[in-house]
């Protein structure tokens, strides 16, 4: 087991900027993978964990260049060979799997044909043969009945079976070592559980070798034997997985560790302060410096070495790593969050339902929306002042298009948005006055895409104070240092265009463009998934000093349930678009719960290999709600029978407040999911 | 807070943007190239009137094609006339008309498919269509309708050229904005409630100015062609105003044996567009938009 096949021997790759420097991407990498070794790779963007497991199969990107070092797979340096034996390699002894496998297969190819073409290449088999090794690899990747799944298109199957058929593609060539690069992360909580206990079935049952790159520490914890932890281009810390998740003795690690939010602990984590150097800033010195609570005046210009510690089997790069191993447990520190709820209803959503179908002719000239079976149905939501709710659901569950309608984007088919009890809002934005505009802000997940591109910070946040405040001249600039000192960014920002700043910077623009216009609500939409763990903890950190600073009220839709447990005072759990689950946020995470909100719940990630996600149900993709009965039925492991086809559920009450639409009694309910 | 930026890049004003977008267009060689032959043109079409030798319309029976030497550099035409100073003369109309023209159609074109794309629904959907309508037409048919019509002045060949031209930037424009309008950032503006016309000016121009811009630049060329083409049929401007066009047109007959008179036109004429073409490239290049892979209509 313990053969090495492939060692990094001090490895640099880098390219050179406009000025003619040499600015290093990886800088100074030696390590080895194992035979039937997994070894996880993790760090933030920009860490260079990709370039590493890039050059692992002899590939180095367009524009980067190998400064020095050697990348040895089976005592042969795959960086210096030429293309034509890197193809006998790459497929046959190293396979990759992307990690968007929807655009990684041919659009127009049958999933059987792009697989035989894989076997074509990499192996010596004949026809017929082929034709049973395809299914046999699709039965290896668990995809229901392989033979139809072989002549179906890619755009026939879901996120997660793409990813699948992806796999069994690398695997057809029998390789020795499988990289993975971030192979989860576009999917859903769910599917990314079930992903990632196929790929650790496949590392017992084959014995390849994997490399496993992901910036989420709950999967690679999941997975890997080895941790591997980058920043800016260097190792940082190296070890098992065990010790490295439990007892973190890099200051970096230990930071990361303790932002990551928990299932488990209500409140918000602390962030680690700034954000990681551009590659080429570093000249002397740790690169954590900046950022390290541990740091010492030697640390400044001093370069710590990676120290192998023999009792621990761990390298670490820290001058201090010993002060940190004895009380390194991570214990986290939670600023806990106050509930600044008022008892006065803000908005109120009855009876909404939305519908995306395309109407007919007659429909269209009578202005109306008709269909008997819409995305969205009857959402009964009522939100109170300075509350913080969160809409929780996995892709299609329509958590975005409530948010959409409520911020008058999308015209709903039924129902009604009423405002501070009595103004009615109307769904299309035409209809609304600039008041009704002006009330309810929204922040976008992706702040690259929400900002533009050609404006300065300070054109961005001028725009609404302009439009509702008619502010100008001094007053103006006045206004937006202040917003800008709320968000914790300097009046130097102003001048900046969006490409110049981090993306945790931008994010921060975007919520104060948001408060610029004085809002009563704030829509969230899955403001930190595009955010580094690191991160995400300073913003959600400010998102809720903002809103006890201005009593605002926010309606957070996210998909992971940790960021949701930390910030919400409230949460409401839909499927199919419709709601099956509200409740006060710490009841909503405890037993009784719906049978969906409690597969959502297994399929959680931590990082820490001792908690290992509950599968439940089935990953299956369902396209359209059900006409009648319950929303969950097709996933459901504790369907009834008959009524929950045919029947709504009712809404049952628990005793702390919570509601529960399901047809199974409380109380069995309760006994059920304990056991 | 430890908020130290690397990028400590300001604000630059517009002349340094302009200018370090010339400089990088001219760090390419086909866009040195293409510079240093459109800026030769520009320079001579100003500087022409005083440079040239002769009379352009001063015609010398004497003097009838008369082969190139040194007193008659490219040689003289079948009414005596010098061709040196003809060919030097040539672009000026041509340049000026097809400059204007191509600011026009930029500006209706790029105006009217941003709003389409803007907009969308039953508007877009009718005026697309009667921009594809037009496109249908051939251009030299329904231009030489428009000259029969209202003539061959200036004042009509340039909304002329201008119009048709602009109806390939609208389809541009269009595309370039249906890019920018699924973004976030307009998303937001229209939450924020914007105007349209708020919202074109602030954020949707900024972003597809570019694309505009050297479709512009392409259709400029395309104009020349055309514009050409129409005084090559006798459309375009009167004898005896010396025009590339007018002058291939006239001594097409006597290529056999008066070569000269017809070489220094065409060469002229034709750097002009590979210039004007060359530098769009180069000028896309600048700004980061790859027209190579995309086909040249």
């Amino acid at each position: 087991m313990t053969e090495i096949i492939q060692n990094v021997k001090n490895l640099s790759i880098g390219f050179k900027s406009k000025k003619g420097e040499e600015i290093l991407i990886l800088r100074n990498i030696s390590t080895n993978i194992k035979k039937g070794e997994t070894v996880g790779i993790v760090g933030e963007s920009g860490s260079g964990k990709s370039t590493l497991a890039l050059a692992m199969m002899g590939y180095v990107k367009h524009g980067l260049y190998t400064i020095g070092g050697e990348c040895e797979f089976n005592s042969s340096n795959l960086l210096k060979m030429k293309n034509r034996d890197l193809e006998k390699i790459r497929g046959r002894k190293i396979a990759m799997i992307p990690q968007n496998a929807g655009q990684a297969l041919t659009p127009n190819l049958k999933i059987g044909y792009q697989i035989d073409e894989a076997l074509q290449l990499h192996s010596d088999l004949k026809e017929e043969e082929r034709e049973k090794k395809i299914s046999e690899l699709l039965n290896k990747v668990r995809l229901p009945s392989p033979e139809t799944i072989a002549l179906r298109y890619p755009h026939e199957l879901s996120g997660g079976q793409q990813q699948r058929v992806a796999v069994a593609m690398a695997l057809a060539g029998t390789p020795d070592l499988l990289l993975l690069d971030e192979p989860t992360t576009g999917l859903d909580v769910t599917t990314q559980a079930h992903v990632l206990e196929l790929l650790n079935f496949i590392a017992k049952d084959t014995g390849t070798s994997m490399v496993y790159v992901s910036h989420d520490l709950g999967a690679i914890a999941q997975v890997s034997d080895r941790i591997i932890v980058m920043y800016s281009g260097e190792i940082v810390l190296e070890g098992p997985s065990r010790d490295i998740l439990k007892k973190p003795i890099h200051p970096y690690t230990y930071g990361l560790l303790k932002s990551i939010p928990k299932l488990s602990l209500a409140g918000l984590p602390q962030s680690m302060p700034g954000s990681q150097p551009q590659p080429g800033t570093i000249h002397r010195g740790c690169s954590f410096f900046d950022r390290c609570d541990f740091s010492e005046e030697k640390c400044k210009n001093n370069s710590p070495q990676l120290e192998y510690l023999e009792e621990l089997n761990t390298s670490v790069r820290c001058f201090n790593h010993k002060s940190l191993m004895n009380d390194s447990q991570v214990n986290q520190t939670l600023n806990e969050i106050k509930t600044s709820t008022q008892d006065k209803e803000i908005l109120n959503l009855s009876e909404v339902s939305i519908s995306y179908a395309k109407q007919k002719l007659l429909d269209q000239v009578l202005n109306r929306i008709s269909d008997d079976n819409p995305t969205v149905k009857d959402i009964n939501i009522n939100i109170n002042k300075g509350e913080t709710i969160a809409l929780v659901g996995e892709s299609g569950s329509g958590k975005s298009t409530i948010l959409k309608s409520i911020a008058g984007l999308l015209r709903t088919k039924g129902g009604i948005i009423k405002f501070d009890q009595n103004r009615n809002l109307s769904s299309d934005l035409k209809e609304r006055d600039p008041n009704d505009l002006r009330i309810i802000q929204l922040i976008f997940q992706n702040p690259d895409e929400s900002l533009n591109p050609n404006h300065t910070v300070e054109e961005i946040i001028a725009q609404p104070l302009k439009l509702y405040f008619g502010l100008k001249g001094e007053e103006l600039k006045k206004n937006i240092i202040d917003l800008l000192q709320k968000v914790r960014l300097g009046e130097f920002y102003m001048s900046r265009y969006p490409r110049q700043l981090s993306g945790g910077e931008k994010q921060r623009v975007a919520v104060a463009r948001a408060f610029a216009a004085k809002p009563d609500i704030i829509l969230c939409d899955e403001v930190t998934s595009a955010l580094d763990v690191s991160v995400q903890a300073a913003v959600l950190n400010l998102l809720q000093q903002l809103k006890e600073d201005f009593g605002t009220t926010y309606i957070f839709v996210s998909h992971d349930l940790a960021v949701v447990r930390a910030i919400s005072d409230r949460v409401a759990v839909l499927y199919q678009g419709r709601l099956c689950e509200v409740g006060p946020s710490k009841d909503v995470y405890q037993f009784p719960s719906h049978p969906y909100t409690e597969v959502l719940l297994g399929a959680v990630l931590e990082p820490d290999p001792d908690i290992k996600p509950k599968l439940v149900a089935e990953d299956i993709v369902e396209e359209k709600p059900p006409q009648k009965g319950c929303s969950f039925q097709g996933r459901c492991s504790r369907i009834l029978g008959d009524i929950c086809k045919n029947e709504v559920p009712p809404w049952q009450i628990t005793n702390s407040g919570n509601s529960i639409r399901c047809h199974i009694p409380l109380k069995e309910l309760q006994k059920d999911q304990i056991n | 807070m430890k908020l130290d930026n690397i990028y400590q890049e300001e604000k630059k004003s517009n002349f340094a943007k302009v200018s370090e977008i010339i400089i990088t267009m001219a760090s390419r060689p086909s866009g040195f190239i293409g510079l240093s032959i459109l800026i030769f043109h520009v320079i001579l079409a100003f500087i022409s009137p005083y440079v040239a030798p002769y009379d352009f319309k001063a015609i010398n029976p004497t003097l009838m094609l008369q082969a190139p030497s040194a007193e008659y550099w490219f040689g003289t035409d079948d009414l005596g006339r010098d061709v040196f100073t003809r060919t030097i003369l040539g672009g000026r109309t041509a340049l000026t008309i097809t400059f204007f023209g191509s600011l026009i159609a930029l500006l209706w074109g790029g105006l009217l498919g941003i709003f389409c794309g803007l907009v969308g629904g039953k508007t877009d959907d009718i005026v697309m269509r009667i921009v594809d309508a037009f496109l249908s037409i051939p251009w030299i048919l329904a231009m030489l309708l428009i000259v029969s019509l209202l003539g061959t002045s200036t004042e009509v060949l340039i909304p002329a050229l201008g119009f048709f031209y602009g109806k390939g930037i609208v389809r541009v424009a269009r595309a370039a904005t249906h890019d920018v309008i699924a973004k976030d950032f307009i998303v937001s503006a229209r939450a924020r409630g914007h105007s349209n016309f708020s919202i074109i000016w602030n954020e949707i121009i900024p972003n597809v100015r570019d694309a505009i811009l050297v479709e512009g630049a392409m259709r400029w060329s395309w104009m020349l062609l055309g514009f050409s083409s129409l005084s090559f049929l006798g459309f375009g401007v009167s004898p005896p105003t010396p025009d590339w066009g007018l002058m291939i047109s006239n001594a097409r007959g006597l290529m056999s044996f008066a070569y000269w008179s017809v070489i220094a036109p065409i060469v002229g004429l034709s750097s002009l567009i590979i210039g004007i073409n060359l530098t769009a490239d180069a000028f896309a290049k600048a700004l980061g938009i790859d027209r190579s892979t995309k086909a040249p209509v």
